[in-house]
């Protein structure tokens, strides 16, 4: 396979490539969203005369206008897409307003008056989660969202059996995905009535089906467009969707195209963030340095809505313990309703959290102990054949923990460089230190939702093909990658194969791109469909090949018998078939392996497989400043196989920028659950001079259960950065950082 | 009140009515439907609606259009001459340095500025020249090394004599 390919780079580097905000359509209205200064309040009156009156301005559209379901959510539905009995959050809309152009449209949305009665409003989950809390959501009758457990061994035991025991509390942030490319939707009603959807949104099966129920339509009545996207990350699910379905029902009510552009601020202000945690971790071991037992309380800000709260906590749970086995394990997780703005999905889903508590707490334990952190780790991690903390026996995969720790270790040449930390007492200003993570994760869904993919294989008459597959384009590249696969499995050139745009009337729903799903999933499903494909093909043309249809094979854009040396150009064999009156198309689908869950004792198999990966980084800080640099990242993470090298290093290399952002810059800040840096002045991602040099080292163990043998780097790259990071400032400082972001003070360096 | 300006984007010459206050980005992007122009954050901060203006970048959302009359603006649009790609461009292709792309257009630009005043630059001086661009998704590693690429493409090329003179 070729270096590095993409099938929009041109497009792309030349301007071409419209996204959602590029586009434009005759009669074009404006929408934007109207907040209302609360963060929690019961709404007494929304007056829009005074918005409707201004010139220019075409309707002001409230939760009176919907004509079907106005409540959306993916697991719980308690969030109203128009705020219609209470604010619950800072970012709840209480309007759209339609004009002629966008400016006069912001300028209406000033207009629009909320009179409501402010509530007392809560912005801690412990308060939260006091038996006299005001509740947030009045029906759900508390303000817990979810709780998830782990119960393994006998904890007691295991820690009475402990030589060392060490406990610590850790907190973690409010974080942005800092898409570059804000919300925007541009809905279209079409003459045959249907209503067309171009958005920046990360699932448009989803967004199709809370836009049909919004409208009071059928799923047949709305379709979906892809339309490239600038980043999601996983952000851009509940609140991007929301937005597509705004925009589609003022297309609707006013029966014109609608395009609704966010700016950063409403985007900010509104969209949902990765999950705050507080931690409480207590670990038993031997003073051998065998981990014997772990006790973890999780609780996880969800703020004002549930989203995928159960589902990120879930995760967080089965992989409370890191990749390390232990006997005796009490985990208790719980998710809460703030008057924060709410929290879902990001790239990590509930383990960039959890990685930064486990991978400090076994360096901490193996300083009580006494022996390397390596070493501890080499002792403890999960191994060929090993049990994990749910008693999953990771038997149907290579289980590489060590193959990816070693090649990290050797790379970096770890063990020499370990020597030269400065632990706080430098000669000079900087201080150096080196420090490393590693996860293991398991992949997809899981027992979070059903999992499969569709893959359509369409072959022309003239040879070219047409591919389509259920997965989104995220910007990721996994179109790209479905290509590639395709061209491999037909043995064919990938220049005659072509994915047709995607939309969500022409291919069954195959769930959403979220989980470092997309590349497992939707290469198994285009593997299914070429079989079928090859199926048909070989029937065809297997007796002038002289030979059994299960004796073709394809290679190098032709079709060959088995033993004999009949061959067929593969443009040739379409020919025949369509002479044949034998349509070249096929349609496969992957179901994904079965998956087991016991959420009482919060035990079983919750993912038919797991990815290893480990990150060390070197780093300097200043101790004047208290600045940190970081040097060199080095990255090995087991992928299965590779589809696209080039593309696959980009995601890891970007993981790590997201990673190191996530450890030392980034945070959503609230005051009284207003948030207080909604741009990217204050909101700080890093920059080319931030990062630091990285390099990727990628194995491939093909895995069993996956029909191409790849599976996902989306997410792993991303979530062990930080513990790695505050792994080496303390190796720099001598100072431990239990918080994210860490922030390291001025002068002495802690 | 509308004023009538007279601006010379990518070598073409457009005369038109707009708001004293409407930003160089929104006439691009809404008035000559140049919309490889991006808009992310609208304060500066972002990079990515980068353009070039006489040869340097700026971020056209804090650019008044009618500030930019009498210099020549360069958009992404502009810089392939034809359907043949600028080597930064196939450099970014080539090396993978492209994702969502949603940035991509800010950094070739920045990139081209620094090139044609720099044949040679350091890793230090590419990281710098690019800062004022955010990518949210390469970690900047392959558009670091697009850069450098591109360097020596035009160098041998003679590209970037050509284009200094
Ligand atoms: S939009 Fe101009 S810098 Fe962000
Ligand atoms: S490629 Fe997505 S922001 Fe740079």
């Amino acid at each position: 396979m070729e270096k590095t390919w993409r099938n929009d780079a041109y497009a792309k580097v030349t301007g071409q490539a419209l996204y959602t905000n590029d586009l434009a359509f005759p009669d074009m209205l404006h929408a934007v969203p109207v907040y209302a200064d609360y963060v929690h309040a019961i709404i007494d009156q929304i007056h829009i005369q005074d918005a409707e009156d201004l010139d220019g301005v075409v309707k002001v559209i409230t939760s009176q206008d919907i004509p079907g379901s106005n409540r959306h959510g993916q697991i719980e539905k308690d969030y109203r897409i128009f705020a219609d009995d209470k604010i619950r959050y800072w970012g709840d809309v209480v309007a759209l307003v339609v004009a002629r152009d966008r400016k006069t449209a912001i300028e209406a949305a000033e207009l629009v008056k909320v009179e409501a009665t402010p509530l007392p409003s809560i912005h801690d989950p412990e308060a939260a989660l006091k038996p006299d809390a005001i509740l947030i959501h009045e029906e759900h009758g508390s303000n817990i969202i979810n709780t998830h457990r782990i119960r393994r061994g006998d904890i007691e035991k295991g820690f009475d059996a402990s030589d060392i025991i060490i406990e610590h509390k850790f907190q973690t942030q409010f974080v942005e995905h800092a898409y570059l490319e804000p919300e925007a939707a541009l809905a279209v009603p079409r003459a045959d009535g249907v209503i067309e959807i171009h958005g920046s949104m990360q699932h448009p099966f989803s967004t199709r089906r809370f836009t049909a129920a919004l409208l009071g339509m059928r799923l047949s009545d709305v379709e979906v467009v892809g339309t490239p996207m600038g980043g999601g990350f996983g952000g851009k699910d509940d609140t991007a969707a929301v937005v597509c379905a705004r925009t589609a029902l003022a297309a609707k009510l006013l029966g014109k195209p609608v395009k609704v552009n966010y700016d950063r601020e409403w985007s900010i202000r509104e969209s949902y963030k990765r999950h705050p945690y507080r931690v409480t971790y207590k670990m038993g071991l031997s003073s051998d340095g065998l981990i014997k037992a772990v006790r973890c309380e999780i609780i996880a800000d969800g703020g004002a809505y549930c989203s995928t709260t159960p589902w990120v906590t879930w995760r967080s749970t089965v992989q409370c313990c890191g990749p390390y086995q232990v006997d005796h394990v009490h985990c208790d997780t719980v998710g809460v309703y703030t008057n924060n703005v709410f929290t879902g999905a990001m790239r990590g889903f509930g383990s960039p959290q959890m990685n930064f508590v486990v991978e400090q707490m076994v360096e901490l334990a193996a300083e009580k102990v006494g022996m390397s952190a390596v070493e501890l780790r080499r002792k403890n991690m999960v191994q060929q054949g090993s049990a994990t903390i749910t008693g999953q026996v990771l038997d149907n995969h290579t289980v590489s923990m060590g193959e990816v720790l070693n090649a990290v270790i050797e790379d970096i040449d770890y063990d020499e460089k370990l020597k030269q930390c400065s632990f706080g007492k430098p000669e000079g200003d900087e201080l150096y230190g080196i420090g490393l993570a590693m996860s293991y994760r398991g992949m997809s869904l899981g027992a979070e939702g059903a999992d499969f993919c569709a893959a359509i294989i369409n072959a022309q008459f003239d040879g070219s093909i047409l591919l389509e597959v259920g997965i989104h384009e995220n910007g990721q590249g996994a179109e790209s990658a479905f290509i590639l696969a395709l061209a491999a499995e037909l043995g064919v050139n990938r220049e005659r194969i072509r994915y047709r745009q995607s939309s969500t009337s022409s291919i069954p729903d195959s769930g959403t791109t979220v989980a470092s799903r997309g590349t497992l999933m939707g290469t198994g499903a285009v593997v299914r469909a070429a079989d079928e494909f090859k199926k048909k093909m070989s029937q065809v043309v297997a007796p002038s090949l002289k030979c059994n249809p299960e004796e073709v094979h394809f290679k190098d854009d032709r079709l060959h018998g088995g033993q004999s040396d009949h061959s067929i150009s593969f443009d040739r064999a379409i020919r025949v078939m369509y002479l044949n009156r034998k349509f070249p198309f096929a349609f496969g689908e992957f179901q994904g392996p079965s998956v087991t869950w016991d959420e009482k004792q919060g035990r079983g198999k919750p993912y038919f497989t797991w990815v290893y990966g480990c990150q060390a980084i070197e780093l300097t800080v200043n101790k004047q400043t208290g600045r940190v640099k970081l040097l060199n990242a080095i990255a090995a993470h087991d992928v299965g196989r590779v589809v696209n090298p080039g593309m696959l290093n980009g995601q890891i290399y970007g993981g790590i920028a997201m990673g190191s952002g996530y450890a030392l810059s980034e945070e959503v800040q609230l005051d009284a659950g207003k948030i207080t840096n909604l741009n990217l002045n204050n909101y700080r991602i890093l920059r080319s001079t931030d990062v630091p040099e990285m390099k990727a080292i990628v194995i491939e163990n093909r895995d069993p259960n996956s029909p191409f043998g790849a599976k996902g780097i989306g997410e792993p790259t991303n979530e062990i950065m930080a513990p790695a990071i505050a792994n080496a400032v303390y190796r720099a400082t001598g100072k431990r950082f239990f918080n994210l972001p860490i922030k390291i003070d001025a002068q002495n360096g802690s | 009140m509308k004023k009538i300006i007279a601006l010379n984007v990518n070598e073409i010459p457009y005369e038109l009515a707009v708001e004293p206050n409407r930003s160089l980005a929104d006439v691009l992007r809404y008035d000559l439907g140049l919309t490889g122009t991006k808009k992310g954050c609208g304060i500066g901060d972002c990079g990515v609606c980068t353009v070039l203006m006489g040869g340097k970048p700026v971020f056209s959302c804090l650019v008044l259009a009618v500030e930019a009359q009498d210099h020549d603006i360069l958009t992404i649009e502009g810089v392939a001459k034809g359907p043949e790609l600028h080597p930064i461009q196939k450099a970014f292709v080539e090396k993978g340095a492209i994702q969502c792309g949603f940035c991509t257009p800010g950094m070739v630009l920045n990139a081209l500025a620094l090139l044609n005043k720099n044949a040679d630059p350091t890793e230090h001086d590419i990281r710098l020249a690019l800062s004022g661009s955010l990518c949210r998704c390469t970690g900047y590693q392959k558009i670091v090394e697009a850069v450098k690429t591109a360097a020596d493409m035009m160098k041998r090329s003679g590209i970037i004599e050509e284009e200094a003179e």
